[in-house]
């Protein structure tokens, strides 16, 4: 078992988004991140998918992912040829003392205080998966009080896109 | 022209061909039953929705055609589930159209609401909730064209009453936009020529054909190719027909309950010729131990299928009747220049095993009947003509055992999904796609009550099938598993054999019932069947109860522990029991025959 990242292009149309993620759990995966979006591409989304799976099963949900309809390509991107980001915003306790410390970890990691109250900082951070789970672990003892995730998105190096190929110009006759 | 969405979905069934479609009103669908009285299009009445899909699907599998269904919303819907999750199994094109709640009302709750593109999600090819009355034409092309190509199955549509009431104008697409569906069809070059070369270098071939054989039409060419090498094929339940069972390469049917000659030659063969097969677990048994010296040629339309269960040497995606012509055209042209291979020992061993290894029936002439003395004589009365329908049970296997099949689509069966229940339904649907054609139902009693009450749609829309009840008064396949699995504990079994009375069932429903109890009275009992010709008949074949079938491959056993016999399976286990003196119970069995339970 390893962590994989899938890139997935589908076409922007209702349920796309519950017939791929119910294909991951009718076959047995469990999705550890997932994020959608719009690309260059009018009526063309992106969904990045992070899963653990054995190379041979992920093969097999790879091969049904591809026979929905609305699935325009699957590509696997390997952490050596792509740049994977994550954004995260973290509401950290900060009463007191502690508050410059805090700050001071936020410019380490060139994080961003984008709201503060009396009683807390909330931070935005954006890194690969690694670099958030540090800063997360550096801020727990001052107390995280909410956490959230964007799910992680990637993209390959290089000029070479995803988005160009067949599936674009494909029509046929009725 | 402005019409009503309703009119535009009739109009579009239209465009696409559709003489005929199986279905139930309702509520939400009403607007479109209303344009069918105008349409040339037949529709047939029938008295439950799971009946209307399967009559789509024994439409679908007589013909080659896109089958229709037609059912309101909720409960019409989720009526057609289990029919939808037949053909998906089974690969069967049908389109089902459902009557939604206004698109307003979606999500709340309303009468007769339920979420069926989300039910239907996992079990059709594709769906859709039409929500623009002007995308009704290319949605109908759509699901028509996907149903149709590639891996065959089922697509459902789903249109709110709104969108059937609104108004809209009706134009048959010119362009398909689809483009994340483009089914190979083409086998890959140099794939092909290794597939010939292998075929060339083996000692011991089989050729595994599936159901891809009949969907792609490839029949023909499947007759050539065995016949240019000599090669022996095996034909799965799905597939029975695809290769004529009279002609002398045939060995017959592989799997569970399969001729021990196919289930053999694939365990000892150095290359299995796949062909539209997917190495289903009822084929395969115990798959570590699934033919563990053959090589692999997997040719299927489906990527997904290749490598899913079985790691082929040589996989071909394709369009089984272009790959197989693909694979012939080398073939040929490598045996120009040399010999064929020689198969003569390996043929000299098929022979062998088939004379050594025959189906036994003993029917005694004063005895009870035997279930399969009854189904080999309708087989007989066939010799090779009509369709016939099975349900799912025991009467299956021997329908599929003991009746030679020379043609495709003259068998037709619910295999994947094993729906009780398909047989009279999917038999109607065939005889009104073949009605030129004999048409014979061969059903359990259990089976045959999952949906008997489409002997009214038989009768009120004039559709001549003969249904034979193979009655042993009793859920045979689930009590021979009992018997040999759960030490003759029989529970929930018993169904009795004269409820309800089968021929008085048929007097009430208008069809010719017809009994028989007694091996002497086969023959006269189908002539009278036979005869009637204008109107449905019932045969009642009264047959014994403890009757089970054989050859049987235990649930997750290996292939090569065929057991052929009641006689054999006992000596077995005693043989078992012994081996294990001291255990408390004498359990005869090994406990992980009892993994995989599903009958």
């Amino acid at each position: 078992m390893s962590t994989h990242t899938l890139s997935v292009l589908v076409e922007d149309r209702p349920g796309v988004l519950a017939r791929v993620a119910g294909l991951f759990s009718r076959r047995g995966f469990n999705i550890h991140s997932l994020a959608v979006g719009p690309t260059e591409v009018a009526g063309v989304s992106r969904m990045t998918i992070t899963v653990d799976a054995a190379t041979q099963s992920l093969e097999q949900v790879t091969k049904q992912l591809n026979k929905l309809i609305h699935v325009l390509k699957i590509v696997e991107l390997s952490d050596a040829a792509s740049v994977e980001r994550e954004l995260a915003m973290i509401k950290v306790s900060a009463t007191g003392g502690h508050r410059s410390e805090i700050i001071e970890i936020a410019d380490v990691f060139r994080a961003k205080i984008v709201d503060v109250d009396a009683d807390s900082l909330t931070i935005e951070v954006t890194g690969a998966p690694e670099k958030l789970a540090a800063i997360e672990r550096l801020l727990a003892p001052y107390g995280i009080r909410e956490l959230v995730r964007s799910g992680m998105i990637a993209v390959g190096r290089g000029a070479k896109s995803i988005t160009e190929g067949r599936w674009t110009r494909l029509e046929r006759t009725a | 022209m402005e019409i009503t969405g309703a009119q535009a979905v009739i109009a579009a069934l239209e465009h696409q061909g559709v003489e005929v479609m199986f279905g139930h009103p309702g509520g939400a669908i009403l607007p479109a039953y209303d344009p069918i009285l105008d349409s040339p299009i037949r529709h047939v009445l029938a008295r439950h929705e799971q009946g209307a899909g399967h009559m789509a699907e024994g439409y679908a599998q007589a013909t080659g055609r896109v089958g229709v269904a037609i059912a309101t919303s909720g409960p019409g819907g989720t009526n057609l589930v289990t029919a939808l999750a037949d053909a998906h199994m089974d690969s069967v094109p049908i389109v089902a159209i459902t009557g939604q709640v206004p698109t307003g009302a979606v999500g709340g709750d309303a009468f007769q609401e339920a979420d069926l593109t989300g039910i239907t999600m996992p079990i059709t090819k594709h769906n859709e909730m039409i929500r623009d009355p002007d995308r009704i034409a290319a949605a109908v092309a759509e699901a028509f064209h996907i149903a149709a190509t590639g891996r065959p199955g089922p697509v459902l549509l789903d249109v709110p009453k709104d969108v059937l009431n609104a108004t809209t104008t009706f134009a048959p697409p010119e362009r398909l936009h689809l483009p994340g569906y483009k089914p190979t069809v083409r086998g890959h070059s140099k794939m092909v020529r290794e597939a010939a070369q292998e075929i060339l270098g083996a000692r011991r071939p089989v050729i595994y054909a599936g159901g891809g054989i009949v969907k792609s039409g490839a029949h023909e060419e499947l007759l050539r190719l065995a016949e240019l090498a000599d090669l022996p094929v095996v034909t799965t339940l799905m597939a029975r027909g695809a290769f004529p069972d009279s002609h002398p390469l045939c060995l017959g049917m592989p799997g569970m309950h399969g001729h021990w000659t196919a289930i053999t030659a694939m365990q000892r063969s150095d290359l299995l010729i796949t062909l539209g097969a997917r190495f289903d677990d009822r084929v395969t048994g115990n798959l570590a131990q699934f033919a563990p010296g053959a090589r692999v040629i997997h040719v299927d339309i489906d990527p997904a299928e290749i490598g899913k269960n079985r790691e082929p040497d040589v996989p071909i995606v394709g369009d089984c009747r272009v790959v197989i012509e693909q694979i012939f055209g080398h073939l040929q042209a490598a045996l120009a220049d040399r010999d064929k291979p020689d198969l003569r020992p390996w043929w000299a061993q098929l022979d062998a095993w088939r004379e050594e290894h025959p189906l036994r029936v003993d029917q005694q002439p004063d005895g009870p009947l035997k279930p399969q003395t009854a189904i080999r004589a309708i087989g007989e009365r066939l010799a090779g003509t009509g369709i016939v329908v099975s349900g799912v049970g025991q009467h299956q296997m021997w329908a599929s055992q003991h009746i030679r099949y020379e043609r495709p689509r003259s068998w037709i069966n619910s295999g994947g999904l094993g729906t009780m229940g398909f047989c009279v339904p999917a038999a109607i649907g065939a005889k009104v796609g073949c009605p030129d054609q004999t048409v014979v139902a061969i059903d359990g009693d259990g089976s045959f009550q999952m949906t008997l009450q489409e002997l009214a749609t038989a009768r009120t829309e004039n559709i001549p099938v003969i249904f034979c009840v193979i009655n042993n008064g009793t859920l045979g396949m689930v009590r021979q598993w009992q018997e040999l699995f759960y030490n003759q504990r029989f529970s929930q079994v018993d169904l009795t054999y004269d409820c309800p009375d089968l021929v008085k069932l048929a007097d009430a429903y208008g069809c010719v019932g017809l009994r028989c109890e007694r091996g002497e009275d086969v023959a006269s009992t189908l002539d009278k069947a036979f005869a009637v010709g204008e109107a449905p008949v019932l045969v009642d074949f009264r047959v014994a109860r403890d009757e089970k079938v054989f050859p049987m491959v235990p649930a997750g056993g290996s292939n090569d522990d065929i057991i052929e016999s009641a006689q054999q399976w006992y000596a077995k286990a005693a043989a078992g029991a012994e081996g294990e003196a001291g255990e408390p119970g004498g359990a005869a069995l090994p406990s992980d025959m009892r993994e995989g339970d599903a009958v």
